[in-house]
This record gives structure tokens, C-alpha cells and sequence, in this order.
């Protein structure tokens, strides 16, 4: 690894005054994105500013209408929460998905969705649940928050404080693991809401995560795997790699999605 | 250069460190603890795992800094003296190594998951949760065979007798 400055920032406002000071600073949460990359120098920030000591990050709420999830509670304890069991189960199952046992001890809510990894998991709940995400300049709606592969609209001295998800009718998420790496080769996460459905994709997509609005008209009027036969989804601008191809991946969006409309109607 | 304190294996430890300093080579270069390994150094293969604050965590995949003030227990600190713990009597019992590379991350995780699952554990469970520990010889069934005899072994406290069985 390149040479860098370590800072631990013990509040927030500590923490947002590094990343202004220094131009090249980023945050570190669970670092179990950030450091491999540093390490593969796909990133070389000269000051690092570490969130883990500030105090009241990692709060899991649950109300009449939402589940808020503080940007640096693990995937451990999203996947063990009561709460987030009782609120969301299927993001419970979600963050259980999420690489291993080690990873998810580390790894942080807010971390991930800052990443926006194209085969990460969050973005699609985010997504497909409506999330909002609080920062320490604004709220911004998932819809709006991911901007492409590895991109979000975060400004550089702006953090994650916390993840508010609308609490669904129904939700599931079914993810097609790459047994090698864990990551989704195709994840989709499909949400009922009160007003509208939502079905979100990970993996797939050449510029991150995205909703299938094709798949959420058709699941409007009966929310029934029934509803998607005969849906399929172009191939045309997915991702295509060693791990599988854009027409495999297509495919298996279509298997996932009605996978997981089932579960959702458990 | 920033200085860090922790406990390592119940004795607290001092040193200066660079900031790029990963944890696992505080442990292996300045601690002298070689124990843990390095398979990958890009947290996929769980050679380097050791439990920080009670939790397994890739040492690889953590800052030496980020450990400060932390309680940080190694492969060596896992026997009583020259009495192995039930889980490493039952991976010596079980076969459950053979070069040996692996088996520092892989009973670090196995008392890991004890501690989350309990002592009965099925191959099924085991398997999952060792989704982040490669092993290049074993073909891990006899790992899998070892985790299972040394959670039961840890429940009884009779190291060789259980974990024989
Ligand atoms: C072996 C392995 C397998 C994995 N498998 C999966 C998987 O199956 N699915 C999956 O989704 N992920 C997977 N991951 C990634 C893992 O989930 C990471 O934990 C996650 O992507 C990043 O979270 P982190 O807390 O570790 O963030 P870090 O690595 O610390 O940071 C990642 C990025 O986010 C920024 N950042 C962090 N926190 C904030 C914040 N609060 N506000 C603003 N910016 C912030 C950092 O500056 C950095 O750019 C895997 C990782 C490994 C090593
Ligand atoms: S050396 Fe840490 S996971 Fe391989
Ligand atoms: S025993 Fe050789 S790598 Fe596992």
C-alpha cells in the first residue's frame, strides 16, 4: 500500500473538517472494500479520516412507518437485529448474505452503498425499499443517490449518517452468488409498498444497480410470480464478464425476480 | 510514526507503527507471532483471521491502528499451557490439516462460530460458515469432520476423550 496519514476523527464534525482540510482524504468505515482496493491501488487516498470511534453511528430504530440504520452498523448485527428482523426481514437476509462471517463483522451499511460496487447488495434493497439516505449535508433519495459504476452523488466531505428504509407490505431479495467471490452475479430485491412495487436489480447492470420498471408495472395489479411469465428482460447494455455473460444474466434476472415475488408471498 | 496499545493473548502490547500498517503484520512482524498467516493479503482466503473485540476479522483487512485499545486473541493464545484446545486436539484427531497453512484462520473461525451457533453444529452450518477460509489440500471434509467433534469437545471440557470419539 501506498503511504498515508491516518486520522481518528471522534464526532462527526472532527471527521467532516478532515475531509475538508485535505484534498485526497477519504473515510474509512469497516474497510473491507476500501483497503483491498487501496491494496490493488484502485484507490490511494494520502490521509485516511476512520469513523469507527464516533460515537451513535451504528443505532438500529424501528418505527410505525420505518427502519433507520446507522451507516456504521455491520452486516453482522443488520443480519442479527430483532428489529430489522421484526421491521424488514428481508434485509435481515440480506446483510447474512454478504460475503463471510469475518467480512460482515467489519463491513458497514453506509460503507457499502457509498461503494455502490455494481455487484453489492444494499443497492438493490435501497433501491427497491425506497431508502432514503441521511448525510451530513441532506437527505437524498435512493433513486437519486447512485450515479454509475462505483459512483454516488456524495460530495467528498459529505458522509452517510444513516439509512432510512420505509417499512414494505412485502419484501424479498434472491441473490445468485458467484461461489468464488460471494458477490451477486444477479440479485433482485422486489418490494410491495403501499402505493406502488418496486423490484430492484444488483450485478447485472454495466452501470451498478437498477429498477425494472417493466417488471414492477406487471407485478402492479397481482403481485404473483404468475404475473412475470413471459416477461423477459434485453440483454443489450448488461454486464458481461468471465463469471457470465449479459444473456445469462438476463436470464437469471427473470428467475430471481420471480423467485423472489414467491418468497415475498411466502 | 502513531504508537498503539493493545492486548494481545491477554497481555497488553505497545509499538509504533506506520499508519499503513495492517494488523496482521503488527502481529507477525513486530509481535513475533507468526501463527497467523498471509494466503492473499486481499481478504479472501481467511489465513489471517483472529478475533478482535471477541469477533473473528481477516488481519489483513484491518489497520494495525485500528486496533488500538483493542483485546486481540491469536492462534497462540488459544492452548493452556502445552494442552491443546478442544478444537485444535480435534484437528489434529479428525486429520483435519495437512500442510497446515490454512488451520490458524480456520479454528479461529471455528471458535467464532461456537460462539454464534452453539456446540451442535451440522455439516450444512459448517460449510456456510466457512465461506471465507480456503484450504488448498484438505478438501475440506475432514476440516468440516474436525469443527464439528471440537464444538462438541468444548461443551464437555474433555478435550481428547471427546474430541477422539
Ligand atoms: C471477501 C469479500 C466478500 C464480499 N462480498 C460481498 C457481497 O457478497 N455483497 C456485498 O454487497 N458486498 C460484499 N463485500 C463488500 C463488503 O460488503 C464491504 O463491507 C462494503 O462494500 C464496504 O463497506 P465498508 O464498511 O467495509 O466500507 P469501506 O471499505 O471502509 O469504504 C468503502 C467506501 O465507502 C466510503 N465510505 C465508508 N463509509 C462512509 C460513510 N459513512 N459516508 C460516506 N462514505 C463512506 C469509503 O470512503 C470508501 O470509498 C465483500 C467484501 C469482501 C472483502
Ligand atoms: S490473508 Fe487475509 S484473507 Fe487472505
Ligand atoms: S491444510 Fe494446506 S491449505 Fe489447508
Amino acid at each position: 500500500m501506498y503511504e498515508f496519514t491516518y486520522h481518528r476523527a471522534s464526532g462527526l464534525r472532527q471527521a467532516t473538517n478532515l475531509l475538508t482540510k485535505f484534498e485526497d482524504a477519504k473515510p474509512i468505515a469497516g474497510g473491507q472494500s476500501l483497503l483491498p482496493m487501496m491494496k490493488f491501488r484502485l484507490a490511494s487516498p494520502s490521509n485516511l479520516v476512520d469513523l469507527n470511534k464516533i460515537e451513535g453511528l451504528n443505532g438500529i430504530e424501528l418505527t410505525s412507518r420505518a427502519l433507520i440504520i446507522g451507516a456504521m452498523a455491520r452486516h453482522a448485527e443488520v443480519h442479527t437485529s430483532p428489529l430489522v428482523q421484526q421491521g424488514i426481514p428481508a434485509l435481515a437476509a440480506l446483510a447474512g448474505l454478504i460475503g463471510d462471517p469475518a467480512v460482515r463483522h467489519r463491513g458497514t451499511i453506509g460503507g457499502s452503498l457509498a461503494n455502490n460496487d455494481p455487484t453489492a447488495d444494499y443497492p438493490a434493497a435501497a433501491l427497491a425499499l425506497g431508502a432514503t439516505i441521511v448525510t451530513t449535508k441532506r437527505k437524498i433519495a435512493a433513486d437519486e443517490f447512485f450515479a454509475g459504476l462505483f459512483e454516488t452523488v456524495l460530495e467528498p466531505d459529505e458522509l452517510i449518517t444513516k439509512v432510512s428504509f420505509p417499512l414494505a407490505k412485502r419484501a424479498a431479495y434472491q441473490k445468485f452468488r458467484n461461489p468464488a467471490s460471494r458477490y451477486a452475479i444477479v440479485g433482485v430485491f422486489v418490494a410491495k409498498r403501499p402505493s406502488e412495487v418496486r423490484v430492484a436489480v444488483t450485478g447485472a447492470g454495466s452501470s451498478g444497480a437498477f429498477r425494472l420498471t417493466a417488471f414492477e408495472e406487471a407485478l402492479k395489479s397481482r403481485f404473483h410470480p404468475k404475473s412475470l411469465e413471459g416477461l423477459t428482460v434485453p440483454a443489450e447494455g448488461l454486464a458481461s464478464d468471465i463469471h457470465a455473460s449479459a444473456e445469462y444474466r438476463a436470464h437469471l434476472i427473470g428467475v430471481m425476480a420471480r423467485r423472489a415475488v414467491a418468497a415475498a408471498n411466502g | 510514526m502513531p504508537a498503539v496499545s493493545m492486548t494481545v493473548n491477554g497481555k497488553p502490547v505497545r509499538g509504533d507503527v506506520e499508519s499503513r500498517t495492517l494488523l496482521v503484520q503488527f502481529l507477525r512482524e513486530t509481535l513475533r507471532l507468526t501463527g497467523t498467516h498471509v494466503g492473499c493479503d486481499t481478504s479472501q482466503c481467511g489465513a489471517c483471521v483472529v478475533h478482535v473485540d471477541g469477533v473473528a476479522v481477516k488481519s489483513c483487512s484491518m489497520l494495525a491502528v485500528q486496533a488500538d485499545g483493542a483485546e486481540v486473541l491469536t492462534i497462540e493464545g488459544v492452548a493452556t499451557g502445552d494442552t491443546l484446545h478442544p478444537m485444535q486436539e480435534a484437528f489434529r484427531q479428525n486429520h483435519g490439516l495437512q500442510c497446515g497453512y490454512c488451520t490458524p484462520g480456520m479454528i479461529m473461525t471455528a471458535l467464532d462460530i461456537v460462539r454464534r451457533k452453539g456446540h451442535e453444529l451440522d455439516d450444512h452450518t459448517i460449510r456456510e460458515e466457512l465461506e471465507g477460509n480456503l484450504c488448498r489440500c484438505t478438501g475440506y471434509h475432514n476440516i468440516v469432520k474436525s469443527i464439528a467433534a471440537g464444538a462438541r469437545a468444548m461443551a464437555s471440557g474433555d478435550p481428547a476423550r471427546q474430541a477422539a470419539e
